[in-house]
């Protein structure tokens, strides 16, 4: 059965949409494979705009990582804009993937990658678009699998009724596992149908099919227990870990958009896992232990990705990336190399202390200079050691003088409102902070002429943090706090004027929070906003609180629930989570006892450098810190001296 | 590689000047100029080709685009010239800048630069217009109620708001070809085909443009998008045709 091309009767909408080059392809490292020619067929999505999902990193692996299996094919699928979406209902053609502009209904597994619950409702557009019922229970054997992954499914129990499974951690040796559980049941001649292919994933004991459990509800709307409905299946599905990053040095082939996109870099990531222990932040939580990239495998990732994409920017991302155990070398080899070529290198700069600086003066050799941000995330001294960050307001000051007197002259300082405990005089003592940044900046730069910009992020508790159990703060009380502190930015105009604000509302992260923390109640909700109209929640322009809030009054009642009890409602230790059957390998009393030490202002070193604290992760995902140094050092890059021309 | 520690400012003269002629084909004429532009560096660089850069803070390729067909339109005519830091075989960076971009963004020529600008070359553009499902007998009449006046005024949005002009002067050519009788596609309908020679004026006069011309002259309202090439752009010939303007950097033609 082959499969056609919508692209003749998708060539005639796009004159009247806007920026049409999105819905094309032909991006360099897009693969194009005869489809007959493959057993396994996937559609990779990334349920955002395409100027945000095509630099998504997660997909490109897992779409190198596939097409490099002869015969498995991978293509790609974003959320279209409302523009397009009206007129692909009217002219009957369907979600597409941009490499062959195949029907995503007719692929095996429709895999969309979750960084943000925000993303929910695009999932829905895409299904319908496609012609996928939006109901799992409603699928047959001409649907592909809807698999989630990404962040978000640590938690899809919102999802349950959508997805068919679900994918905990790191992907890359699971789509081929995955892939391999298809090929051998296809070749098989598909015995059980659908029902048989998803309890065979689900005797993986690591590919979570939600329909293979069931979840009851205590009378006050608690969840009673969650247990599997059948015999074979876990108890608990456990996250997945690549260990050895050197082994997978993907992406090798970067894709490079025609299309402006958000981020136009060869991106490589450093390391993996971060045990900081900021007890917000969910990514250092569920993506333990470090694992580090050596400083070799490193520097040829980035020769072979310049080379052959084209970019003159280069990002070495992780977590928390001054953390490297080679980083010195890493940057100041990097700038040596590339000094004289028109090639910038960033490193996101987000811990406080000079040593950044160092590393920053090191990479803008080239003459570029990018931008210092950091995180100090709380204002006061109390809120900083609630949330584990382990920062004091000297140490700030230092940094920034530091900064301001090598020559930048501006830097952003990142914090969030919201946060366990806070009142408001934790975030009045932010304004206060930026002043003193400002009075210890010009008195360093010798010079009136210096900014810093205070960026302030609502806190959204998510699963598996040692915040998950904790009340969110409302949203009328966050945009209080905003103001009072807009107020003590400008008490003093001569030190407010060299400030810079920006702040989200409330309200989005209210939402997020219901999605994030949600059970599979809240799917209802989801369906009920998209139906309603909601697209595009993570973009502020089409995000609508009220549709929210509206759909909630109208669906949870039902259940004897509302928005508040998701949200502002604290947890207590003996609570069943809609996620504690999901296995992220960390222990809940030790996620327990941080919380109850954040609540007293006890702080939690970094395992890399102290001993073991027993989060559980390592024994139980069978798994090691892997981190260097190798002491070994980039050597000079030979020098290109003619054209490169095709082999 | 560049000498260490190099001032700001002191980047390597031009010593090749390169004019290139490159396509945009299929799909990917719903490449923007900017996008084009952004393409066209990173195949510089992939290509390795020894590019010069601006002086200053922020040093800029040196890169220069004659005007570009509007996006969605396709084009086998559009001319650029770059400025090199390193002499090259303008045929063996043909080949690598081709190799370097996506299938679909093609270059076709490419000629060491003689004296003159490129842009002085150019005063007028060759497109073909596909109209599918309209008869090429009601394309003819329109075209011909649009040749039978003086000026047809057409509106268009521009950077400074609406805008009313003539769409009539600035049309040196145009007829329904004798193609038009071919079925375009598989689906075997009929598709009228336009050929134009429009000259290069102010405000510029684009295909749809012309295509409102024959909208206001003569009612015609193509039901489906019409599809648009660019052939040729250069110099209009009193004879109505329209010369390559890389013919003029092409070493002379030895005698006989």
């Amino acid at each position: 059965m082959s499969v056609r091309s919508v692209f003749p009767q998708l060539e005639q909408l796009l004159p009247r949409v806007s920026k049409p080059i999105q819905y094309v392809g032909g991006e360099l490292g897009a693969v194009v494979k005869d489809w007959d020619a493959t057993t396994v067929r996937w559609a990779l999505m990334y349920p955002d705009a395409y100027e945000v999902g095509l630099p998504n990193q997660g997909v490109q692996i897992l779409y190198e990582v596939l097409n490099e299996q002869e015969d498995v094919l991978a293509e790609r699928t974003y959320a279209v804009w409302p523009d397009l979406e009206a007129l692909m209902k009217e002219n009957g053609v369907p979600q597409f993937t941009v490499d062959a502009h195949r029907p995503v209904k007719a692929f095996d597994v429709l895999g969309l990658s979750f960084a943000t619950e925000l993303g929910y409702t695009n999932m829905l557009s895409a299904l319908d678009l496609a012609g996928i019922p939006l109901m799992s229970a409603d699928r047959d054997e001409s649907h592909p699998i809807v698999l989630a992954g990404g962040h978000a499914s640590f938690n899809p129990e919102p999802i349950a009724d959508f997805i068919d499974a679900a994918v905990l951690g790191d992907g890359e040796e699971a789509v081929l596992e995955i892939t391999g559980i298809i090929r051998e049941w296809k070749a098989e001649g598909c015995p059980g149908g659908r029902d048989e292919l998803l309890l065979r994933l689900a005797r993986t004991e690591s590919i979570y099919v939600p329909r293979f459990y069931d979840v009851d509800y205590l009378p006050d709307g608690r969840i009673q227990r969650v247990v599997p409905n059948r015999p074979d299946v876990p108890f608990r599905v456990a996250k997945r870990t690549t260990m050895d990053l050197d082994a997978w040095p993907y992406p090798k082939k970067p894709l490079v958009p025609l299309a402006e996109t958000v981020h136009e870099r060869y991106a490589v990531e450093i390391f993996r896992g971060c045990t900081r222990g900021c007890r917000f932040c969910q990514a250092g939580m569920i993506t333990r232990p470090v694992r580090e990239r050596s400083i070799t495998t490193v520097g040829q990732m980035i020769k072979e990705g310049l080379e052959y994409s084209g970019f003159s920017e280069v990002g070495l991302l992780s977590l928390s990336s001054a953390d490297h155990s080679e980083i010195g070398d890493m940057c100041s080899g990097l700038a040596e190399q590339y000094e004289g070529t028109n090639v910038s290198l960033s490193l996101p700069s987000t811990r406080v202390d000079a040593f950044n600086i160092d590393l920053a003066q090191e990479l803008s050799k080239n003459g570029r200079r990018t931008g210092l941000t950091f995180a100090p995330e709380g204002g006061s001294e109390r809120i900083r050691k609630v949330i584990n960050k382990m920062v004091t307001e000297e140490d700030l000051i230092r940094t920034v003088v530091t900064a301001y007197s090598n020559g930048w002259r501006q830097v952003k300082l990142y914090f969030m409102c919201g946060l366990p405990t806070e009142t408001d005089d934790d975030v009045l003592q932010i304004g206060r902070m930026a002043h003193e940044v400002i009075k210890a900046g010009r008195a360093a730069a010798g010079t009136k002429d210096i900014r810093c910009t205070v960026s302030i992020g609502g806190f959204v508790p998510k699963p598996h943090t040692p915040f998950q159990w904790a009340p969110m703060v409302r949203p009328e009380v966050i945009d209080a706090r905003l103001q009072m502190l807009k107020q003590e930015i400008n008490s003093d105009r001569s030190l407010g004027r060299a400030i810079g604000y920006r702040y989200h509302d409330g309200e989005p992260s209210l939402i997020e929070g219901l999605l994030s923390r949600g059970d599979r109640r809240v799917g209802a909700v989801i369906r009920r906003v998209w139906e309603k109209g909601g697209r595009f929640d993570g973009w502020s322009e089409h995000f609508s609180y009220a549709r929210w809030v509206e759909a909630c009054a109208e669906v949870l009642p039902g259940f004897g629930v509302d928005l508040d009890w998701f949200t502002t409602r604290e947890r207590q230790h003996s609570e069943v989570l809609p996620w504690d059957h999901l296995d992220s390998g960390l222990d809940k009393d030790w996620l327990w006892q941080d919380w109850q030490d954040s609540t007293s202002e006890f702080e939690q070193d970094d395992c890399r450098w102290t001993p073991c604290f027993d989060c559980g992760v390592c024994p139980s995902m069978d798994t090691e810190i892997q981190i260097g140094p190798t002491g070994k050092k980039l050597l000079p890059l030979t020098p290109v001296n003619s054209l490169r021309l095709p082999a | 590689m560049a000498p260490k520690n190099q001032p700001v400012g002191g980047q390597a003269p031009v010593v090749q000047r390169i004019r290139l002629r490159y396509a945009k084909r299929g799909p990917l004429r719903f490449t923007s100029h900017r996008d084009f532009a952004r393409a066209f560096e990173r195949a510089l660089r992939r290509a390795a080709v020894p590019i010069a850069f601006s002086q200053g803070f922020t040093p800029h390729p040196k890169i220069s685009y004659a005007s570009a067909a509007p996006t969605g339109v396709g084009s086998e005519a559009e001319y650029l010239e770059i400025g090199l830091q390193a002499e090259v075989d303008p045929g063996q960076l043909r080949v690598a800048l081709d190799a370097a971009l996506s299938p679909g963004l093609d270059i076709l020529d490419a000629v060491i630069a003689g004296p003159g600008s490129l842009a002085d070359r150019i005063d007028a553009s060759h497109w073909r217009i596909e109209l599918p499902t309209v008869e090429p007998a009601d394309a003819e009449a329109a075209v011909r109620a649009f040749t039978g006046l003086e000026e047809v005024l057409v509106e268009r949005m521009t950077k400074q708001g609406r805008r009313s002009f003539d769409a009539r002067q600035a049309v040196a050519r145009i007829d329904v070809t004798d193609q038009s009788a071919v079925p375009s596609e598989a689906d075997g309908a009929s598709c009228a085909i336009i050929d134009l020679v429009v000259r290069q004026v102010t405000p510029a006069v684009r295909p749809d443009d012309v295509l409102s011309g024959l909208r206001v002259a003569a009612g015609l309202e193509p039901p489906v998008p019409p599809r648009v090439t660019r052939l040729a752009q250069g110099t209009l010939t009193a004879q109505g045709d329209i010369v390559d303007p890389l013919d003029a950097d092409r070493e002379p033609a030895l005698p006989g």
